[in-house]
């Protein structure tokens, strides 16, 4: 193989690596979205909470890899049923306004407790992984990245055959579908909004994991939950399966600009902006993205 | 205690200042401002200049959040388009600050103009969202595009100057931007009496209803976006002049976020709560500040506590507020007046 098809090649690997963790966590927004028409700006809270109680279990009480992502994953889904429970259930149905500050409120917060209780120093996990890294044929992928890579397929498997198949599943997408006919049907609705942060806080605190992993923790980890609203809108606020795609479609994107039109352009970094570019021209052709619902209403 | 208010001509019922006691404690207000740089300390100074810059902002954007219900994300981003603006005038052309700031304030206005259009197409949420990418993409702009901007290392501006008189002092600042956010408070408060304020309450509560009655929806949006990111840039402008330089780093999404909260926490759709809440949110922190600074004698790590606890304590605010009062603080005074006006008799 030429060099430019490995250089390619590469690139989308790592696009594909960085997509499927925007597409964890854009899962969980996505699920909270469906159920609850709240857009959480804390999302990236969410992981860097997550990722330091992962840590801690790590390093504090020397638990395994496993144990540690079971404690995190626990300690989240407490974390986002309060949240749900004494912040957002008291502004239901309140102006948007009101509910997007209250998200963005709970972020400050977050950020200055774990700073808090963590400092602001940087952290790294302890060595978890095999340090080889995988080869396929000339392509080299680095453990650091395949590992957490499997992990969070693995979850996002995990929670999209909960979805399909157990009955707190089906519950969930029925309420998202028709709130008042699966109220009808005794779905206890305001259990199903706890559930739905509960799982957004879980699925973002293994993305915040995956991602501490990759690059190291710190308070300041959160900022990468900006990177999410390009990939929803993209795919389309309500819908799961989009969030997959545009996560995916937003982690190829940047690293191919980054691959590509940053070396041309010295010292300027596109693969930030990329994504919000892209997120732009989807508000202005297609705002309900790509598999979302077309809500049509005149203006 | 005021029990009516008897207007016997059109002029008097249009008035800003309606009744002999408010004019009294206004021209009061006035004075104390007038004096207050020649008692004040520097610190007092700069906190003063910078809640006016700040005021000034936070009041473009409670008319577009407030009045006209749109939701804007980055309002940070205006000001930066404002004060690249001015700074670009001042330096490089040597155009004088009473030209400069006005020529940010009408870039800035174009800025918003382009940023509001889809709010033709969407509204709430994706709004939002779209003003988020907004403020990343001209953040990104005013680090990226260095020939004009500078780069991280920013522009520096020479201090402004009227007819010899040199505004380098914090307290000759302290009225170039008084004059400004004065003049511009004015002009909010008689903006929602007019004719396009209404509209843009009518767009708030019920843009259906309000196209029905003859409002230019996509007209009035755009206008109320213009106007927003019109006193953002001004605001940019005067910051320019009051710290000398400009970099990226000072238009950031938390400012943004400061902005909005500023608006919640001191009343949406309140022009005067936009002033209580620029106090407040500038004030807290000081408060901690003072009282980390106190702790220190007997907990010595403290002061490390500082940033975080700031942070903390303004989500709190954020969200304490939404909670339990969402009115802002525009809602307690008035209670408070009341209180204070009709007791013993209140129950």
């Amino acid at each position: 193989m030429s060099d430019g098809l490995v250089h390619l090649l590469q690139l989308l690997v790592s696009g594909v690596v960085t997509g499927g963790i925007y597409a964890l966590v854009a899962m969980g927004f996505v699920v909270v979205y469906k159920a609850t028409r709240v857009i959480n700006f804390a999302t990236g809270e969410f992981m860097m909470l997550g990722a330091f109680f992962g840590w801690s279990a790590m390093s504090a009480l020397h638990a395994p890899f496993a144990v540690a992502l079971l404690v995190a994953v626990a300690a989240a889904a407490l974390l986002g049923m309060a949240t749900e429970r004494l912040v957002l259930r008291p502004l239901l149905g309140q102006r948007t306004i009101s509910v997007i500050m209250v998200t963005i409120g709970l972020a400050a917060i977050f950020k200055g407790l774990a700073q808090i209780v963590w400092s602001g120093d940087y952290r790294t996990f302890p060595a978890i992984f095999p340090r080889a890294p995988l080869e396929l044929g000339p392509l080299i992928i680095p453990s650091r990245q395949f590992y957490p890579f499997l992990v969070a397929v693995g979850a996002i498997l995990l929670v999209g055959l909960a979805f399909r198949f157990t009955r707190t599943g089906v519950a969930m997408r029925a309420t998202a579908d028709d709130q008042m006919a699966a109220f009808g049907m005794g779905i206890d609705i305001r259990r199903i909004f706890s559930l739905s942060w509960s799982l957004a806080a879980m699925t973002a605190a293994v993305a915040g994991i995956v991602v501490g992993i990759i690059g190291g923790i710190s308070p300041q980890l959160g900022a990468i939950g900006l990177r999410t609203f390009p990939v929803v809108i993209l795919g389309g606020l309500d819908s799961i399966g989009g969030a997959l795609a545009g996560g995916v479609i937003i982690g190829v994107l940047e690293n191919l600009a980054g691959g590509y039109i940053d070396p041309l352009l010295d010292g300027t970094s596109v693969k930030e902006v990329v994504p919000f570019v892209v997120l732009v021209i989807t508000l202005m052709v297609r705002p309900y993205g790509l598999f979302g619902t077309r809500e049509v209403e005149r203006l | 205690m005021l029990i009516g208010n008897y207007q016997e001509s059109y002029a008097s019922d249009e008035a800003i200042f309606r009744t002999p006691a408010t004019r009294v404690w206004m021209g009061l207000a006035l004075l104390a401002a007038v004096l207050f740089p020649f008692v004040a300390g520097d610190y007092l100074l700069y906190l003063a200049n910078l809640m006016g810059v700040l005021a000034l902002s936070a009041l473009g954007l409670n008319i577009l959040i407030g009045f006209t219900g749109q939701i804007s994300l980055g309002h940070a981003a205006f000001m930066g388009v404002g004060a690249y603006a001015t700074a670009i005038l001042a330096s490089r052309l040597g155009v004088p600050f009473w030209l400069s700031i006005p020529a940010g304030g009408a870039l800035a206005c174009g800025a918003g103009m382009v940023v509001g259009v889809p709010s033709l197409r969407i509204k709430g949420l994706y709004l939002a969202i779209a003003t988020l990418a907004a403020q990343v993409i001209f953040e990104w702009i005013f680090t990226n595009w260095t020939s004009v901007t500078g780069g991280i290392r920013g522009l520096n501006v020479a201090p402004a100057s009227l007819a010899g008189w040199r505004i380098d002092t914090d307290a000759r600042a302290y009225f170039l931007i008084m004059t400004v956010a004065v003049a511009h408070y004015l002009f909010a408060t008689n903006l929602r009496r007019t004719r396009w304020g209404r509209a843009f309450v009518a767009v708030r509560d019920r843009d259906v209803a309000a196209e029905i009655v003859g409002v230019n929806l996509f007209r009035t949006k755009i206008l109320a976006f213009m106007v927003s990111s019109y006193f953002a840039g001004i605001a940019g402008g005067l910051w320019v002049y009051f710290t000398k330089v400009v970099t990226p780093e000072n238009f950031p999404l938390s400012l943004s976020i400061q902005c909005l909260a500023i608006v919640i926490v001191g009343g949406l759709g309140s022009i005067k709560g936009t002033i209580y809440g620029t106090v407040f949110m500038t004030l807290v922190p000081e408060l901690l500040k003072a009282t980390t600074g106190l702790a220190r004698q007997v907990w010595p790590t403290a002061q490390s506590y500082l940033f975080p606890l700031q942070d903390v304590v303004f989500g709190l605010l954020i969200v304490v507020f939404l909670i339990f009062e969402p009115h802002g603080l525009a809602e307690v005074w008035n209670r408070m007046k009341r209180f204070f006006s009709l007791w013993p008799f209140e129950k």
